[in-house]
């Protein structure tokens, strides 16, 4: 049955593959099922926790919302195409950016989209696609900020600067204007422990 | 060495978590497996009067009450709850049929028609007459004490349901082997779910074999719901032959399984006019749904709680906790909790208005402190630090500042004073009769506890207990997986309890261990004397006594005692509240996993954020009628604000290392510092979530040159007219009149 469909070919972590899978099949699912690679996971389906976040030619998407032909050409990175070795990895490990993570790979990913030295303006809106129910972010933008001293010394991993991370799915509001953040940077350098 | 306790070690389960390899049940596939969906009812209430499989049945598995070898319940505290329905049903997405079949699409493709007749269902807790528990604590003489009163104050407080939306759905792998079933999946309690399989299939002990998979996160929603899960799979597992994944989508697990109680708690309470409580009389209403679940436990713990982290010589609480036609509501982190802290918190800020009080002086003046008792006459050890974090808190947030400069702003500031019980209410523990277990391994030891990781740290936090108390370095401690067939029964991980109670007895496992190797290495020992395993089972605390009946007694071994500041903005226009900033002091006994800790009380403010502001579950017909993330908001990181913690301990004499229960506290105080922070706005709101289209409705004094309290002395002028809903009477009336404001002095 599934040799009826025309193969879809992209490069997924590196490495070409070709695959005859339904063309409306989700992104998720050709992943999960037919790849093996169940680091991407799904959370809601309907592109909202953003716990299937992948790079799709470097932007951060939910791969719950991609049908598999829109994949064809494109550079897909999964989780697993970070090796465990991406300087995020570790940082959510030790920094408590990871809970129960479920969220993590998605999470680690859309961060990853945002490059080695964002904002904290820039990481509240990158990562407003990815639910977390543990963390309350709180350990997510630590384990961020670890990891921007910690690429400091492997700038060659920098990611293009033009990825803002933005989804199709993003989540719904924008931070309202009438409203200045009160915190432009990343608090937690003032946390001490009393 | 170093020590691992109070060491922010890198956590057990962190490198497999960031690098996308745990395994949650839904990454698990098995040979010739198939996949299984539960056909569901679409009434609240009614008798079924025909069921007719619209789909050709080859290749499926169909599975009824009928093929229930043992009995058709899900186990808990009564056995209400049928595994299927048979005949009636009692609530919508009450579970009817079971299918399981190769082919996904297939199965979903696969239409069942179920003819009803309907019955009047119950929607209205207030109006429902069949109660599942009731729980009455009398202390002192509340008559006695209203006449001590200079001022008597009333208040009706509402909370509404509230979805734990762990980001992990519910899901179950059944596989059917050596003449029982072994069952992988996402839950919390390993031996709750054992039980109700061997009573389900009627199969011994040892043919049922629980494991946990990882587990996306439980908040109380992994508790009792799982053990629905698994029977189903098993049940379809054992009738095909085949192994059967069962695992929920997103709109599923919203519409079918537990939530928080929604609850009305009414408070009348008598204060001197120097701020002295007098009496409390507080009537606690609590919607259960269609069956009992954990519902008496949960009434029992909000009651306990429902005075709040304050002294009175005359309390009286009175609650209950009904049936009406809606899908079960059960354990979510806190328990009643807060729900009922909620109540007490927005009343005790109505007080302060009522007074022309500070806020936090009022607490201070009444806060509880070692020595005083509780309402079930617990005396409190020199651990209670209700004081302690008040004054952390206020004094870091700027509070008493902040609420001089936001005057007159459309920015609000509000505080909440609360504690939490940690482990089983009672004598809860006493029955678990828990037990830990140590193993010795060639390297180190082996942690065999049916303690589950769901997020929270479990592993981390029993690792470093274990290394302390044996001395050795933290990562030879293994930590073995949560499976039936090979860790003891130490009880369900809930309550606040796994830290305190299942690592107080892993360090006594470690003491014994330590003086049995003698000073000999691990892999020394095994080659000299063989293996060595070490268990514990609970002993309550000396002094530690609790009258079921009565309500009298220690109630929880130890309390956590915490304080939240939370700002919040109004948007002018859209009457949109927007958290700005939160302050938070958590007093914690001690701090075994210090990140851990500051994850728990910054991940349980955020979840508490969203019961306070945005997460309303919208019930239609009994139903769920948002069961999906875009229309049920929960906080992302726009609208979760900067947070400061502190932790402050002091040792809880009981626990290891002096540890106290964490995990559900962080949870508790929010809704009620957020409503506080918006009645300082001028907007009278006692209930949550405080959505806009509440804020608009709420009432309010439309003068901007008016103070906080002054809509509380202009409700008590309307009392004289007997206008609805006085909150005060008139003999307050009189006498606040003639007090100046106060001042705004320490």
């Amino acid at each position: 049955m599934t040799a009826a469909y025309r193969p879809i070919v992209f490069t997924l972590n590196g490495r070409r593959v070709s695959l005859r899978v339904h063309p409306l099949k989700r992104l998720l699912d050709v992943l999960r099922e037919d790849c093996g690679l169940t680091g991407t996971k799904e959370g809601c389906g309907e592109g909202e926790c953003g716990a299937c976040t992948v790079l799709v030619d470097g932007r951060a998407v939910n791969a719950c919302l991609v049908p598999a032909a829109q994949a064809a050409g494109a550079k897909v990175v999964t989780i697993e195409g970070l090796k465990g070795r991406h300087p995020l990895q570790r940082a959510f490990a030790e920094h408590g950016g990871a809970q129960c993570g479920i969220c993590t790979p998605g999470m680690i990913l859309a961060a990853a989209a945002l490059g080695p030295r964002p904002t904290m303006d820039e990481v509240r809106t990158g990562l407003a696609g990815n639910v977390c129910r543990c963390t309350g972010y709180e350990g997510v933008y630590r384990a961020i900020q670890k990891q921007e001293a910690g690429s400091r010394k492997t700038e060659g991993r920098r990611q293009k600067p033009e990825a803002t991370g933005r989804k199709p799915g993003a989540r719904r509001r924008a931070p309202n204007s009438r409203i200045p953040n009160p915190e432009p940077r990343i608090p937690m350098l003032r946390r001490r422990r009393t | 060495m170093s020590r691992a306790v109070e060491r922010n070690v890198v956590r057990k389960d962190g490198a497999a978590k960031a690098a996308g390899t745990a395994r949650y049940v839904g990454d698990l596939a098995l040979p010739g497996m198939l996949h299984a969906r539960t056909v569901r009812s679409s009434i609240p209430c009614g008798d079924i009067t025909r069921l007719r499989l619209g789909f050709d049945t080859s290749g499926f598995t169909v599975v009824d009450a009928g093929d229930i070898p043992g009995r058709n319940v899900v186990p808990l505290i009564t056995d209400d709850q049928p595994c299927l329905a048979v005949g009636r049903v009692n609530h919508a997405a009450e579970p009817v049929l079971l299918l399981a079949h190769e082919d996904r699409e297939r199965l979903l493709a696969a239409t069942v028609d179920i003819e009803y007749r309907p019955r009047e269902p119950v929607f209205d807790a207030e109006r429902s007459d069949r109660v599942f528990k009731r729980v009455a604590i009398a202390k002192g003489d509340p008559d006695e004490g209203f006449r001590h009163a200079d001022v008597v104050i009333e208040g009706e407080y509402r909370t509404g349901h509230q979805e734990h939306l762990y980001i992990e759905p519910n899901g179950m792998l059944a596989v059917p082997e050596n003449g029982g079933v072994t069952v992988t999946g996402s839950l919390q309690c390993p031996y709750y779910v054992h039980r109700a399989l061997t009573v389900l299939l009627g199969l011994p002990a040892d043919k049922v074999r629980v494991v946990q998979a990882e587990t996306g996160g439980g908040f109380g929603g992994k508790e009792e719901y799982p053990s629905m899960i698994a029977g189903h799979a098993c049940l379809l597992a054992l009738k095909s032959g085949r192994p059967v994944k069962l695992v929920y989508d997103r709109a599923e697990d919203m519409l079918a399984t537990t939530k928080r109680h929604p609850s009305v708690v009414r408070h009348r309470t008598g204060v001197t006019r120097g701020g002295r409580l007098t009496a409390m009389a507080i009537d606690v209403l609590m919607d259960g749904g269609a069956y009992c679940t954990l519902s008496p436990v949960v009434l029992s713990r909000g009651c306990l709680h429902a005075t709040g982290p304050y002294r009175c010589d005359h309390v009286r609480i009175d609650g209950r906790v009904v049936m009406t036609n809606t899908p079960p509501n059960g354990a979510f982190r806190g328990f009643g909790a807060p729900q009922t802290q909620f109540a007490v918190e927005v009343q005790m800020e109505r007080i302060a208005e009522a007074l022309g009080m500070d806020p936090a002086r009022l607490r201070e003046i009444n806060a509880l402190r070692p020595g005083d008792t509780t309402a079930t006459g617990q005396v409190l050890g020199d651990d209670a630090a209700a004081r302690e974090v008040l004054r952390s808190a206020v004094a870091r947030s700027g509070y008493r500042r902040k609420r001089r400069e936001y005057r007159g702003t459309n920015r609000g500031i509000g505080l909440s004073l609360f504690f939490h019980g940690a482990g089983f209410t009672g004598s809860g523990e006493v029955k678990l009769q828990s037990r830990a277990s140590l193993e010795l391994t060639p390297a180190g030891v082996r942690v065999l506890v049916a303690s589950t990781e769901i997020g929270q740290g479990q592993r981390t936090a029993h690792a470093q207990i274990v290394a302390d108390a044996l001395g050795i370095p933290y990562e030879r401690v293994e930590v073995a997986a949560a499976d039936t067939a090979r860790v003891p029964d130490s009880g369900p991980t809930v309550a606040s309890r796994t830290t305190m109670v299942v690592g107080g007895l892993l360090k006594e496992c470690a003491a014994e261990m330590r003086k049995a190797l003698g000073g000999m290495t691990p892999a020394a020992y095994l080659r000299a004397h063989g293996p060595l395993v070490v268990t514990k089972q609970y002993e309550p605390p000396p002094g530690l006594a609790w009258d079921d009946d009565t309500y009298r007694g220690s109630a929880y071994g130890s309390y956590g005692w915490a304080c939240d500041v939370i700002e919040v903005e109004r948007d002018p226009v859209t009457e949109e509240i927007r958290p700005v900033k939160v302050t938070s002091a958590h007093e914690v006994g001690k701090a075994i996993f210090p990140l851990g800790a500051r994850g728990q009380i910054e991940g349980g403010t955020a979840q508490g954020l969203g019961y306070a502001l945005t997460e309303e579950v919208v019930m239609r017909g009994g139903a769920m009628a948002n069961a999906q993330l875009t229309n049920y908001i929960v906080p992302t990181t726009l609208d979760t604000p900067p947070m400061d913690v502190v932790l402050l301990e002091k040792p809880y004499a009981h626990g290891p290392y002096g540890a106290k229960g964490l995990g559900e506290m962080p949870f508790d105080g929010v809704a009620p510092a957020v409503v506080n922070a918006i009645r300082s706005l001028g907007i009278d709101l006692r209930e949550v979530p405080a959505t806009p289209e509440r804020v608009m409705a709420a009432a309010r004094i439309r003068d901007s040159r008016l103070r906080p309290g002054d809509h509380e002395r202009a409700s008590a002028r309307q009392a004289g007219f007997g206008i609805r809903d006085s909150s005060i009477t008139l003999r307050q009336r009189r006498r606040t009149a003639a007090r100046k404001p106060w001042t705004g002095r320490r």
